[in-house]
């Protein structure tokens, strides 16, 4: 899915999977800070987004 | 007549006398010039109505869904290999088949007929991967040496041009869903871009509509699609519709070492797990 992401020009990191545990905290959060970050870093997406007007 | 045509037709005529099968579903004259529209036999006259040519383009594999009667189907390398699909993916009986195998020498490009068309051209699967009898002897298949080249042209872009290619090549899309109903993977009871509660893809001729309907539709063939290319023989638009499953394609073979539809013991790749499966998008 992530590939077919990057095929049509998106950026594949704006889809990411993990396995957590929910005795993994610390894991969890790591994993959602990074996730925030890479996803603040590539800013909003201006490709397949609807407009209603 | 040809003599394709002929013995085709002789073979149906057989199991329909022989009450081996209750129809034979083959190809008959289209109604403009070079095309065909799919046909079903059911008595040994209308075995006469049977052709064989180089517009053949649609899979026949399509018309054998959930069906209850023993059937007798012609079958060129893609449809076969559809049927493997099929069979595997329980939407009919091996024993219900009765699979007349038709060695391929690839279709027309239906504007340019003395062309091959753009599936057929990389194609590597050109005999019937099972079959009950051959109609001929099989064909020598191509040796392709690069056969995503155009899958690779695409990855090389960078984004914006990605998507702006993607953005080009649906533009003219109307909607039709001729590309869905020409595909043989395509036979969920109530499509999703159907469905209205939940209503998941708007109706209309929002660009955005189309394109998730594009690329999902893609996703759900993700390795079971076999490059038959019936979704653009079927696109009154000219569509390059396998622009997307092209890739898909291209990603289960490097992935999985898959090609969908060659044997009916193994499941596809997304439907099973291997421990060696690659993993490593997972954090
Ligand atoms: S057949 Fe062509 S025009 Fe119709 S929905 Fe498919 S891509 Fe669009
Ligand atoms: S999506 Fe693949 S299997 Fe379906 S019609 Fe198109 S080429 Fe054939």
């Amino acid at each position: 899915m992530a590939n077919l992401f990057e095929h049509i020009g998106m950026e594949k990191e704006r889809l990411q999977f993990s396995w957590i545990s929910s005795a993994e905290a610390g894991k969890f959060t790591n994993v959602a800070t990074e996730v925030a970050n890479t996803i603040e870093a590539l800013g909003p997406i201006d490709k397949f987004v609807k407009k209603t007007d | 007549m040809d003599s394709l045509t002929q013995k085709i037709r002789e073979i149906a005529s057989n199991i329909l006398k022989e009450g081996r099968v209750d129809m034979v579903i083959g190809f008959a004259k289209g109604t403009i010039p070079m095309t065909t529209k799919p046909y079903m036999a059911r008595t040994p006259e209308q075995v006469e109505n049977f052709i064989w040519d180089k517009n053949c383009t649609l899979n026949l594999a399509n018309y054998i869904t959930g069906r209850k009667e023993k059937i007798g189907i012609i079958a060129k390398g893609c449809d076969s290999r559809n049927i493997v699909n099929h069979i595997v993916e329980n939407k009919i009986s091996r024993d219900q088949l009765y699979i007349i195998g038709v060695p391929c020498s690839g279709m027309a490009d239906k504007h340019n007929p003395d062309e091959l068309r753009d599936n057929c051209a990389t194609c590597t699967h050109r005999n019937p991967v099972i079959f009950d009898v051959m109609a001929a002897e099989p064909v020598e298949e191509q040796k392709i040496d690069d056969p995503f080249a155009d899958v690779k042209a695409v990855e090389a872009m960078d984004k914006d041009a990605k998507w702006s290619y993607f953005e080009g090549l649906l533009q003219n899309c109307i909607r039709c869903y001729a590309c869905r109903n020409a595909c043989p993977l395509c036979y969920c009871p109530t499509c999703f871009v159907d469905e209205s509660g939940p209503q998941w893809v708007g109706k209309g001729q929002n660009k955005t509509d189309i394109q998730t309907f594009h690329f999902l539709r893609a996703f759900h063939c993700a390795g079971r699609c076999t490059d038959c290319g019936a979704c653009e023989a079927a696109c009154p638009m000219d569509i390059h519709v396998r622009a997307f499953t092209r890739k898909l394609n291209k990603d289960s073979l490097e992935l999985f070492g898959w090609e969908a539809g060659l044997d009916i013991t193994k499941r596809p790749p997304l439907d099973t797990f291997n421990p060696d499966d690659p993993n490593d998008f997972i954090k």
